[in-house]
């Protein structure tokens, strides 16, 4: 089980940064979520696939009775989760401005549209003296 | 339960929590931020005092005792970095009631300002690698919606690259933790310093690299630091003195605390590398200034460079280049913010950034030249100054290694250091004004220059006053070259025994 999702998190990681290494800005972001699923499946694998109950104490004992599944992973893997959901939106903003105020998307274009800039028309230019 | 530890990072995410309840409200909020600031510097004073008089402080949160749950540590280094993190944040508060204007004040910079304290405070005290990648994403939010703030497109454009090298940086990290964890099944960094020498070598020094990159991103190493000097110079000069003192130095600390606590099973090859590294971030660094004739971008550059001499500290991994490492990084941190904040005062006569369009600050403004000289010689390492002591102790450090090609780098880039600082003080102190650039009237608010003279005292109290410092320097030198003391007071004495009978410790 764990050779086989080994396989699959080296896929969606080859796919993630094939995609980050791409010219479109857009694409670099679904790189990045991509790369992100990629790495909360890495952690879930590094923690050992085991089958066992769940991992809660029962009343009046101070240990877990029997075999029980790791839970650390799951809580390490929530956590990731909601951070890359945070910081994707963020980017995803930051592109959408980005768009507005320059007119693209491409890295190559970048220098170039912040010398003349073409911003996306019927916004008001936030630059423009008052 | 000690409140203290945790005061550093619960005491600014309340005050942010606070002012978020106070958006609109500036004169509020301008002054419960400055207080907090200022108050949050005296609680790391009080924990720097506690550590120096007790030893290194722990708790466990929960009532999880370690490697359970997670821990707070504040050894020497932590302290020291909080204190320094605390004397920033109130310098950059108060250089802020002037700089910043109030349409970002009402976008919210206030509250994440203290966000990105806490980030860094949390990154500094933390003793658990997955709550380091926590603490590191709270800093980096923070840092993004500090860095964009405003929306100019030269801030979007250097945004973008920030924003990116940063993500990728932080999905290796939590790669290298998953991996880590997968092999040794544990995430404390002291019980991780006792179980990673049970990890096959081969393995344990691919996992170094993969956070090697990963914290060498964060600290803009060669050549993982494109996206530094394509991005700090555009937000307000406020924002550019916080990000240029203080972020990096969080990478920098990643790297020693990684590189000193858990990955030291092939100390030829990754200091090694690292020795290669700090090489030519050093001279990458240095060149790239020399080539700018902006007042920040050069800053920025040197940045860089300055990155280098820390890690050359740190790859010599002896007691005296791991505490000159550590002596580097906190002159660093204040003659660097310095500098940023006097090119602001220097715009806020010349009306620019560009070292062309300015000019005659000595003749009309000397008290700034005499601030000036101070911080950007003691960069360049001018004796009596701090950096030269700096640059001194890591440059014996590496005479006793006999590492005479870093050396003569180091020195190299020195000079060449000294030929940036001097082409800004040619251009925008000494030559005359240019032909129809007036400065404007009337001396700068004195909000802007209480920080600065407060930092130039600073350096100039490492200079000349530098034996406690050093004191400090050697004994987290020989804390972190010894880790035996941070696994004692993070597991306890059994553990601590079977540290040293693994024979890791020196």
């Amino acid at each position: 089980m764990e050779a086989y999702l080994a396989v699959v998190v080296g896929a969606v990681f080859a796919g993630g940064f094939y995609l980050v290494m791409r010219r479109n800005l857009l694409r670099f972001v679904f790189g990045l979520i991509l790369l992100s699923s990629g790495v909360n499946l890495l952690v879930f694998t590094a923690g050992r696939i085991s089958r066992g109950a769940p991992p809660i104490i029962p009343e009046g004992a101070s240990a877990p009775v029997g075999e029980v599944a790791n839970a650390l992973p799951q809580a390490l893997i929530l956590t990731a989760i909601v951070i890359g959901f945070g910081l994707t939106v963020f980017a995803m903003v930051l592109l959408l401005r980005l768009y507005e105020r320059l007119g693209t998307l491409r890295t190559d274009q970048l220098k170039a549209y912040l010398e003349a800039p073409q911003p996306v028309p019927g916004l008001p230019d936030e630059e423009a003296p008052a | 339960m000690n409140a203290l530890l945790v005061a550093p990072v619960v005491w600014p995410l309340a005050t942010a929590a606070l002012l978020v309840l106070l958006q609109g409200r500036l004169s509020i909020q301008r002054t419960l931020s400055t207080a907090s600031a200022a108050a949050q510097l005296a609680l790391a004073v009080i924990l720097l005092a506690r550590v120096a008089t007790e030893g290194i402080l722990v708790v466990q949160f929960g009532g999880w005792d370690a490697p359970f749950g997670i821990s707070f540590v504040a050894d020497h280094l932590a302290a020291v970095m909080v204190l320094v993190n605390g004397i920033m944040g109130t310098a950059v508060a108060v250089y802020a009631l002037r700089d910043l204007d109030a349409d970002r004040e009402r976008l919210g910079y206030h509250p994440m300002f203290h966000v990105l304290l806490a980030g860094v405070n949390g990154a500094f005290l933390t003793g658990d690698l997955f709550n380091l990648y926590v603490w590191f994403e709270l800093l980096l939010i923070a840092s993004f919606v500090l860095l964009t703030l405003g929306n100019r497109r030269e801030q979007l454009e250097g945004g973008i690259k920030y924003v990116a090298a940063n993500l990728v940086a932080s999905m290796l990290l939590l790669t290298g933790i998953g991996l880590l964890y997968g092999a040794t099944g544990t995430l404390n960094m002291a019980d991780l310093a006792l179980k990673l020498p049970l990890v096959p070598a081969g393995l344990a020094t691919t996992l170094a690299m993969l956070f090697l990159v990963a914290f060498g991103i964060k600290a803009a190493i060669f050549p993982l630091f494109f996206w530094l000097p394509a991005s700090y110079h555009t937000p307000p000069v406020a924002i550019s003195a916080l990000f240029g003192g203080m972020l990096t130095k969080v990478g920098v600390y990643a790297l020693l605390r990684g590189f000193t606590l858990l990955f030291v099973a092939d100390v030829a090859l990754t200091h090694g590398l690292l020795a290669w590294i700090a090489g030519i971030t050093m001279v990458v660094g240095v060149l790239g200034a020399a080539s700018q004739t902006e007042f920040r971008k050069i800053l920025s550059f040197h940045i860089v460079s300055q990155i280098g001499y820390m890690v050359m500290g740190l790859a010599f991994f002896t007691p005296l280049g791991i505490g000159g490492a550590v002596f580097y990084m906190v002159h660093n941190i204040f003659a660097k913010a310095n500098l940023f904040l006097i090119a602001g005062i220097a715009r806020w006569y010349g009306g620019s950034f560009e070292l062309k369009k300015l000019g005659g600050l000595y003749r009309h403004r000397p008290l700034l030249a005499v601030l000036f000289v101070i911080a950007a010689f003691s960069l360049a390492g001018f004796p009596p100054l701090s950096g030269f002591w700096a640059k001194l102790v890591v440059i014996r450090a590496g005479f006793e290694v006999q590492a005479w090609p870093l050396v003569a780098v180091a020195l190299f880039v020195g000079l060449l250091t000294l030929y940036s600082m001097t082409k800004i003080w040619l251009a925008a102190f000494w030559s005359p004004l240019p032909e129809g650039v007036t400065l404007r009237a009337g001396p700068a608010p004195a909000l802007l220059y209480a920080p600065v003279v407060a930092l130039a005292l600073l350096t100039l109290a490492m200079g000349f006053a530098s034996a406690p410092f050093f004191a400090l320097a050697e004994r987290i030198g020989a804390e972190l070259t010894d880790p035996t003391g941070y696994v004692l007071a993070v597991l306890g004495e059994a553990a601590a025994a079977a540290f040293v009978a693994q024979g890791v410790a020196p």
